[in-house]
């Protein structure tokens, strides 16, 4: 089995352990405060390293490259409220125009 | 509310593309994508899988961040078990369909009969567009070359982009979410691919201890 059928697979079990377990524990074994402040702070931190890292990293090399101008672009977008798809496409155009032009 | 809950479908249908974009980019198949989406089913996780094998990290390492992400996914199925009340298969299909956006249509409605139906219209009608547009998205990023000509490289982190700002709300997780990408680029020359991102997890873990 390839490292990514492995992650597929793992990923998915995983995935639905954590569904099926909110489903039926009773609720105080996880509603405490403290591991709800840390829950909240979980996805902002892994979803920020991987935007840096897909943004910046090129193996296990930082880089400037076409691809930060395309997230600063989509940042931007987000500032001022754009929808999800415009701001993939702004990032994607920009991108996409600094790879080609020069 | 159904409308809501179609509106959101749809909205999430565009994601779904560019997850399936993000995946055959990555490396995946389209079978390995579409398996995703189908058993996986839930956005920022699977982002995270393809985002980290994509980058040559372990399956490990993205097994562990995709389950810290789906995390969240429990204590949603802790706030809907007692208004679905449901048993055997029907708590199978109940959680699997236990997501962000089911969860939030669900706890916009003010009677149970409500949050149940807006639970299962929204829960349902994203598995359908996510699952389609995840196909779409896959079927169309195989057909490009080099996905850098296309801007695919930017889609990809600025879809994630679209993951967090609606989740930076106060002054301490600007902080936060500052000081995860500082040190997932300070890791990066010096781990392998995924530790650097799996990381981070001590910086909420730290923020988050003390009120």
């Amino acid at each position: 089995m390839t490292p990514i059928w492995i992650a597929v697979i793992g990923a998915s079990v995983t995935a639905f352990l954590n569904k099926y377990v909110g489903h039926s524990v009773p609720e105080r074994w996880l509603n405490k405060p403290r591991f709800m402040r840390i829950n909240t702070l979980v996805p902002i931190v892994l979803l920020s390293a991987l935007v840096a890292v897909q943004s910046f990293a090129d193996k296990k090399e930082l880089v400037l490259d076409q691809r930060a101008a395309g997230v600063a672009v989509a940042l931007v977008l987000l500032k001022y409220k754009a929808p999800f798809p415009i701001v993939v496409i702004g990032a994607a155009i920009t991108s996409a125009a600094i790879y080609n032009w020069f | 509310m159904d409308r809501t809950g179609i509106s959101v479908a749809f909205t999430v249908g565009l994601y779904g593309a560019a997850f399936g974009a993000a995946a055959v980019t990555a490396g995946f198949s389209i079978l390995q994508s579409c398996l995703l989406s189908i058993l996986l089913f839930s956005g920022a996780s699977q982002f995270a899988v393809v985002g980290i094998m994509g980058a040559g990290g372990s399956a490990l390492s993205a097994i562990a961040t995709a389950t810290l992400l789906g995390f969240r996914n429990a204590l949603y199925g802790l706030q809907m078990a007692p208004i679905l009340k449901v048993t055997g298969l029907n708590r199978v299909l109940a959680a699997q369909l236990t997501i962000d956006e089911s969860t939030a249509v669900s706890t916009l409605q003010d009677n149970d009969a409500d949050r149940k139906r807006g639970f299962y219209v929204t829960g349902v009608g994203v598995y359908l567009f996510w699952n389609l547009f995840t196909f779409l998205g896959a079927l169309g990023a195989s057909a490009i070359g080099n996905p850098s000509v296309w801007g695919l490289d930017a889609a990809v982190p600025a879809a994630f982009c679209g993951l967090v700002w609606p989740r930076l709300k106060n002054k301490l997780q600007f902080i936060v979410c500052g000081l995860a990408i500082a040190l997932a680029l300070l890791l990066t020359p010096l781990t392998p691919a995924g530790v650097p991102i799996i990381t981070t997890v001590l910086l909420a873990v730290i923020f988050g201890w003390k009120k």
